[in-house]
């Protein structure tokens, strides 16, 4: 291969990966220019958009943190993630190993069952779990939320972590029952300390799947104080008719980049999770 | 042999408690999970059935069995007609074209080069930010007045000036136009899936065992003949996963729709779950809305025995 | 102390019998051997006499005690698992302390019981180490000091050394034999390799598809076969078997030399042998070749030990004999052992 060739394929292959990552990053770059953009120079449609025409402001910042209940959504949606967290930790770490170790033909039917779950949307279950959430008197609280996202999550954690579990040899298990360790205290003392890299993606996991969630939020909440970031955002940086513009960018620029970054981090497991760790 | 008997059951040893018995705790550490996805979707699923089979509404919430008529409701409005027809359209439409785009970019990402945590940083964001607030940036995107886009194709000539290519107006309206409106909706689609399809695509391509491409390199395999033979048979498996995955995200998706038109404008981006929300929940008409939801289970099984077909089928070396 | 009984124990998975029927007791302070191929049964054995595996039939008893169903903690077992099992995330030091934790010994006794196993394993000085840190070896004695901590009163092995290099796996072998001699613990160990049970046994069991074989010391198993079996899978190269009618004439290849060099004061039995292939491995060497008329050839082999420097060649015939007295015979249809020595 010529150099020519080579820099041209070298070229070729800089300019692709540019123009995805431009594709992907797109609307995020808007929202840091629009978080810092004066109303005025926001909304001259002869200005170019690009720069900053006036220099930038930290109105819409202020505007958000302080005169809107974005901090509340923050709080809010942290709550509920946490208590999220908590729930799906309890539930699909046990489960995970029970399939991963123990179950021999009906877990395997058990485990794709858990996965199959996956195909009931939420917009299937969300009027018969909307009526469900206000029989139990919850409409409007988090508590319908910290209800129901576990039944995304547990799926995919429990998928993720049987994976993990898996990859964990069976005779460390047997030594430390040998050693003098019931069945459970070998799983608890033993197999769950070499987990912790998995226990932390199913937090992680956890975490950012009850952030994302809009669905559910949108249909159990409408009380502006109760909601959560993904909905809040979106529904009530509206000032009559029109859009704070600037604020809502704001809104949603510091609720998407902490979440982003952090998963990025976990994607490889993430993937892994996917693919049934099909694919190692 | 030594003589000695085995000892009498005087002297019998324990069978240990709970904590050892392999079958009992297996199956006392797993109920938990059984019990929420049972009640938490197993029971909704039936009650969505039982709803879309009674005439149930906010008001009334009370089950009354009245038979298929919100079915057949369904089928004659021409609102749900053209959002079933959305869902598939744009489903299958913004798909095929992640498929094709993230088995490129996958290739891409599979070469060295500098800056690589920063490109994949940035290509995932529309999947690892909450989807709605991503969508909100392609709001600003579309703006009628205000948008970016427009800005560039008016400082290029393309727009905005008689005799330009698209037009005298001063903006495109691509929430507001019918035909803008599908394009955009199936724009951000593929914008939102194409990160999670092209990491799924990635982990499949960089597991082909490199002696495979090699041995086929020193038999005088052309790099096309190795794709071609080699390489998209062998990923076949995992991207039929990735598209399949993606066809579920799609197919149910309310976030798009909702956050970008809400369905309009007349109803004409409405897709199946958003016409579910506007009718159900928003219109208080329950069983009509379990109806309309209803209609995309069919669809969503058979995605789930495809994909189950196909991961038993992926175990690529 | 020490003593393990076996009574008619066997284990199912699905149809299949891993074991099938197996009864055994051990000596007190015995090296006992599982010996056989893949898929005999042997580990599976092993693993119930530790209890990670339930038996689906029999009784077995430790010690005078029935431990049949019992969980293994409750059994005064250790084992060395053939991958040795270490915990990765402890020290060597925490390693070998945590079967005195895992039953509750105080601090102080533990560090005192943990100090005299890594004393007894010369790994004194890798305490503070990490698994990861050490090399095969190592790792091996940690998984024994470990398993000796606890004092236990059976000590069960499966195939410690095989995942060790060929030249630290013979002294390996020789000190696990010492140290086995010295505590005196009875001690069950798996092993495929014949030369190791061979070399490490008071008494062998060999077992195949599930069944025992025969139970017998190195010399009772190798001289004196209980069947076919045994015969060809002790032994390398495995002896030699000539078609007989019904039965099965079999002579081990040390014991089928040139005429010339049998000694036999009981009989001899001579065959012309057509060589076909000579291998020289230094010690001794290897002659494959044919038995009988052209039409029933049968093959055969012959080792010469290094001192005899007879020359040979291939495609010649040389007269070759068996004293009667090594001649084995077994039963063609079931592969028993019939009669044979001088009889």
């Amino acid at each position: 291969m010529t150099n020519v060739r080579k820099l041209a394929g070298r070229g070729g292959l800089y300019a692709l990966l540019a123009a995805f990552a431009f594709f992907g990053a797109f609307p995020f770059y808007w929202m840091v220019i629009a978080t810092f953009k004066t109303d005025h120079d926001l909304f001259s449609p002869l200005n170019n958009p690009f720069l900053f025409n006036e220099p930038p402001t930290l109105d819409h910042l202020k505007n958000l943190l302080f005169e809107t209940h974005f901090h509340t959504y923050l709080t809010n949606t942290l709550w509920v993630g946490l208590a999220v967290v908590v729930i799906t930790l309890v539930v699909a770490v046990p489960a995970a190993y029970s399939l991963a170790r123990w179950a021999r033909g009906w877990g395997e039917m058990l485990g794709i069952g858990i996965f199959l779950t996956y195909l009931v949307p939420p917009t299937i279950l969300f009027i018969p779990l909307s009526r469900f959430t206000s029989s139990l008197g919850l409409q409007e609280s988090l508590w319908s939320l910290i209800l129901v996202y576990p039944t995304f999550t547990i799926p995919f954690c429990t998928w993720l972590l049987m994976g993990f579990f898996k990859t964990i040899p069976k005779d460390i298990e047997e030594q430390a029952m040998i050693d003098g360790l019931s069945r459970f205290g070998a799983m608890w003392k033993v197999v769950l300390p070499l987990s912790i890299s998995g226990v932390l993606t199913v937090v992680v996991f956890a975490f950012t799947l009850s952030m994302h969630e809009f669905i559910y939020a949108l249909t159990f909440i409408s009380v502006s104080m109760k909601k959560t970031v993904s909905i809040g955002v979106p529904t009530e940086l509206v000032r009559g008719d029109v859009f704070q513009w600037g604020s809502l960018m704001a809104g949603a620029l510091i609720a998407s980049l902490p979440v982003a970054v952090v998963y990025t981090f976990f994607l490889d497991r993430f993937v892994a999770g996917f693919t049934m760790g099909a694919v190692k | 042999m030594s003589g000695q008997p085995v000892s009498s059951p005087a002297v019998d040893g324990a069978r240990g408690g709970i904590q050892d018995r392999e079958s009992a705790l297996a199956k006392l550490m797993i109920a938990p999970a059984i019990l929420v996805i049972t009640a938490m979707i197993g029971v909704p699923f039936v009650l969505a059935i039982l709803y879309s089979l009674s005439d149930a509404t906010t008001g009334d919430p009370s089950i009354k069995i009245v038979g298929l008529r919100n079915f057949r409701a369904a089928l004659a409005d021409p609102v749900f007609r053209i959002s079933l027809w959305n869902t598939v359209f744009f489903t299958l439409v913004s798909q095929c074209i992640v498929v094709l785009l993230s088995r490129l970019l996958a290739t891409a990402l599979l070469k060295k080069f500098r800056g690589k945590w920063l490109v994949r940083f940035l290509i995932m964001l529309p999947w690892t930010a909450p989807i709605s607030l991503g969508v909100i940036g392609w709001l600003w995107m579309f703006d009628s007045i205000f948008s970016p886009i427009d800005w560039v194709l008016r400082y290029v000539g393309l727009l905005g000036a008689p005799g330009a290519l698209l037009g005298a107006g001063t903006n495109l309206y691509y929430l507001g136009v019918p035909g803008l409106a599908i394009s955009s909706i199936i724009l951000v689609d593929v914008w939102r899936i194409l990160p999670l399809a092209t990491v799924i695509q990635l982990a499949g391509l960089s597991s082909i065992p490199r002696d495979l491409l090699e041995a086929a390199e020193v038999d005088g395999a052309t790099p096309w003949r190795r794709t071609l033979m080699i390489t998209i048979p062998l990923t076949l498996p995992i991207t039929s996963i990735a598209f399949l995955f993606g066809v579920v995200f799609t197919f149910t998706d309310l976030v798009v729709v909702y956050v970008l038109t809400r369905g309009g404008p007349v109803h004409m981006t409405q897709v199946l779950s958003s016409w579910t929300f506007f009718k159900g929940i928003e219109g208080g008409d329950l069983a009509q809305g379990a109806a309309i939801s209803l209609f995309m289970f069919p669809v969503l099984a058979s995605v789930a025995i495809l994909i189950l077909r196909t991961a038993r089928r992926t175990e690529v070396v | 102390m020490g003593c393990v009984e076996i009574r008619g124990i066997s284990k199912l998975f699905g149809t299949v019998r891993a074991v099938d029927h197996v009864d055994l007791a051990t000596n007190e302070g015995e090296f006992l051997v599982l010996l056989g191929p893949s898929g005999c049964g042997k580990t599976t054995l092993l693993r119930m006499i530790a209890g990670i595996e339930e038996p689906t039939e029999g009784e077995m008893a430790i010690d005078g005690r029935v431990v049949t169903n019992m969980p293994p903690r409750m059994r005064d077992i250790a084992m060395v698992f053939q991958s040795y099992a270490l915990y990765p995330h402890m020290t060597v030091y925490k390693n070998i302390a945590f079967p005195l934790r895992a039953r509750g010994v105080e601090k102080g006794a533990v560090r005192k019981k943990v100090e005299w196993a890594a004393g007894m394993f010369k790994i004194g000085r890798l305490l503070d180490r990490k698994p990861r840190e050490l090399s095969g070896g190592e790792r091996q004695r940690v998984a024994l000091a470990r398993a000796m901590v606890r004092e236990p009163s059976v000590f069960l092995l499966d195939e410690p050394l095989s995942n060790l290099d060929a030249l630290l796996r013979t002294s390996a072998r020789e000190e696990l034999r010492q140290f086995q001699r010295r505590v005196g613990v009875t001690t069950i160990y798996v092993t495929h390799d014949q030369v190791e049970a061979m070399g490490l046994g008071d008494r062998i069991v060999v077992m195949s598809q599930g069944k025992i074989r025969q139970i017998g010391t190195p010399m009772d198993i190798y001289q004196w076969p209980a069947d076919t079996f045994v015969a060809t899978f002790v032994g390398s190269p495995p002896m030699n078997l000539l078609d007989q009618g019904d039965t099965l004439l079999g002579f081990r290849p040390e014991t089928f030399l040139p005429a010339d060099a049998v000694e036999g004061s009981e009989g001899v039995l001579t065959y012309p042998f057509e060589v076909t292939y000579l291998e020289y491995l230094g010690a001794e060497r290897l002659v494959y070749g044919n038995v009988g008329e052209k039409s029933h050839a049968r093959h055969v082999v012959s080792r010469l030990p290094g001192s005899l420097t007879l020359s040979l060649e291939a495609g010649k015939t040389y007269p070759f004999a068996v004293a009667l007295r090594d001649l084995r015979r077994f039963d063609k249809k079931s592969g028993l052992f019939k009669g044979g020595g001088a009889s």
